[in-house]
């Protein structure tokens, strides 16, 4: 297969994937979005013919945009930008998952500081203030103490982007020192960890320590279904354990839709890169049989057409003899 | 004759020191610089060349 890989940087996760693709024998199109141009019809990437092309952009507003260009001119492409879109943004993310009751963090979004001190005082201390947009644990707020509410919210109200003016105030969980991330693809586990620290913020960016996790039924429910809201695709599911550590019940905090999976790859017997590969070549597949079956369709609306414009002429030709 | 096994050396845009790179090396990887830990793009293979990498940037992430 022609697989084309979207990048800005190459990291450890690029690298296992591209070894595993080369391995299978696919011709791999490295695009480094960096480099080119989306015109409204076309693009500089050498895209033609390509059966699939897999979006590992480090910025998110990069594999936003590149993706709906490449989307718009019919290149198949995971994950799609809707996916994108939902997982791109925490509040779209949270609303996403309520609508499909999952069960996520209580959150409220609010635009001034004056309404976000009020949904603040509303969860109580502590409560938890994120950036809409972000990653990797940066500028999270655990919030102890009124003053600190304040000084936090006029801070990102006078420092930040005006992201940070929407002001996402989630409750805090009080979760056993750890959280799992589930990698999937379409609702379907690949391998699961929890990430534990001492910290409050538990990601594997922040230092986390990693092991492996074995997914039980509800994890798996809460999984699929957290996949489907979102629209499917390749993702990271972030779940805490709600009750303690292996109480069974869990709360859906995030799901990330350019997911990495080194650290996956270390604390899980997995082969990950390979089963992500399995299900791109899988992706590739249905992609070209549903052009395959458009086509059909196509050719079976021109042979109607054509059907029509017989049926027609022969009226015509029975008015004219008539 | 150089082999697939055979380390990469380039030139340090930083420093000017040579360093070894994987065997392997990607255009596009980072690399960690040996002298001062600055990240390292690699911009081409033929000849390896090396810059230094960009800012972190607040979408960054996955």
């Amino acid at each position: 297969m022609r697989i084309g890989i979207l990048y800005s940087r190459v990291r450890r996760d690029e690298k296992l994937l591209l070894e595993e693709l080369r391995d299978r024998g696919h011709d791999v199109e490295k695009i480094d979005v960096r480099k080119q141009r989306f015109g409204l019809e076309s693009t500089t990437a050498n895209v033609a013919d390509l059966d699939i092309v897999v979006d590992r952009c480090l910025s998110t507003s990069r594999s936003l945009y590149a993706t709906k260009f490449l989307d718009s001119y019919g290149v198949p492409v995971v994950n799609s930008p809707e996916t994108g879109d939902v997982c791109a943004d925490k509040a779209k993310n949270s609303l996403a998952l309520a609508e499909a009751d999952v069960p996520t963090p209580a959150t409220e979004v609010a635009f001034t500081k004056e309404a976000a001190m009020e949904a603040i005082e509303s969860f109580g201390y502590p409560c938890v203030l994120k950036p809409v947009v972000g990653s990797w644990g940066r500028l999270m707020a655990k919030i102890d103490t009124r003053s600190a509410a304040e000084a936090i919210l006029e801070h990102k109200e006078t420092l930040g982007h005006y992201e940070h003016k929407v002001f996402y105030v989630q409750e805090f969980v009080d979760k056993p020192g750890r959280d799992i991330r589930v990698v999937a693809v379409d609702g379907e586990p690949i391998a699961a960890m929890t990430r534990s620290s001492d910290h409050w913020l538990t990601n594997a960016a922040k230092g986390g320590t990693t092991a492996e996790f074995e997914i039980d039924d509800r994890a798996l429910d809460l999984v699929e279904r957290a996949s489907d809201a979102v629209g499917g695709g390749m993702l990271g599911i972030d779940l805490m354990e709600v009750g303690g550590e292996d109480s069974g019940e869990y709360t859906v905090h995030e799901v990330n839709h350019t997911v990495e999976f080194k650290a996956l790859t270390e604390a899980s017997e997995v082969d990950v890169p390979a089963r992500v590969v399995d299900w791109l070549e899988t992706k590739a597949e249905a992609f070209a049989a549903d052009a395959a079956g458009s086509d059909g369709d196509a050719i079976d609306a021109d042979a109607e057409d054509a059907d029509a414009e017989d049926a027609d002429a022969e009226d015509a030709a029975d008015e004219v003899v008539l | 004759m150089t082999t697939e096994t055979d380390p990469v050396l380039a030139e340090d845009p930083i420093t000017g020191e040579e360093i070894e790179l994987p065997a392997d090396v990607e255009v596009g990887e980072i690399i960690d610089s040996p002298v001062t830990g600055t990240e390292l793009e690699v911009i081409s293979l033929d000849p390896v060349t090396l810059e230094e990498a960009p800012e972190l940037e607040e979408d960054w992430g996955e």
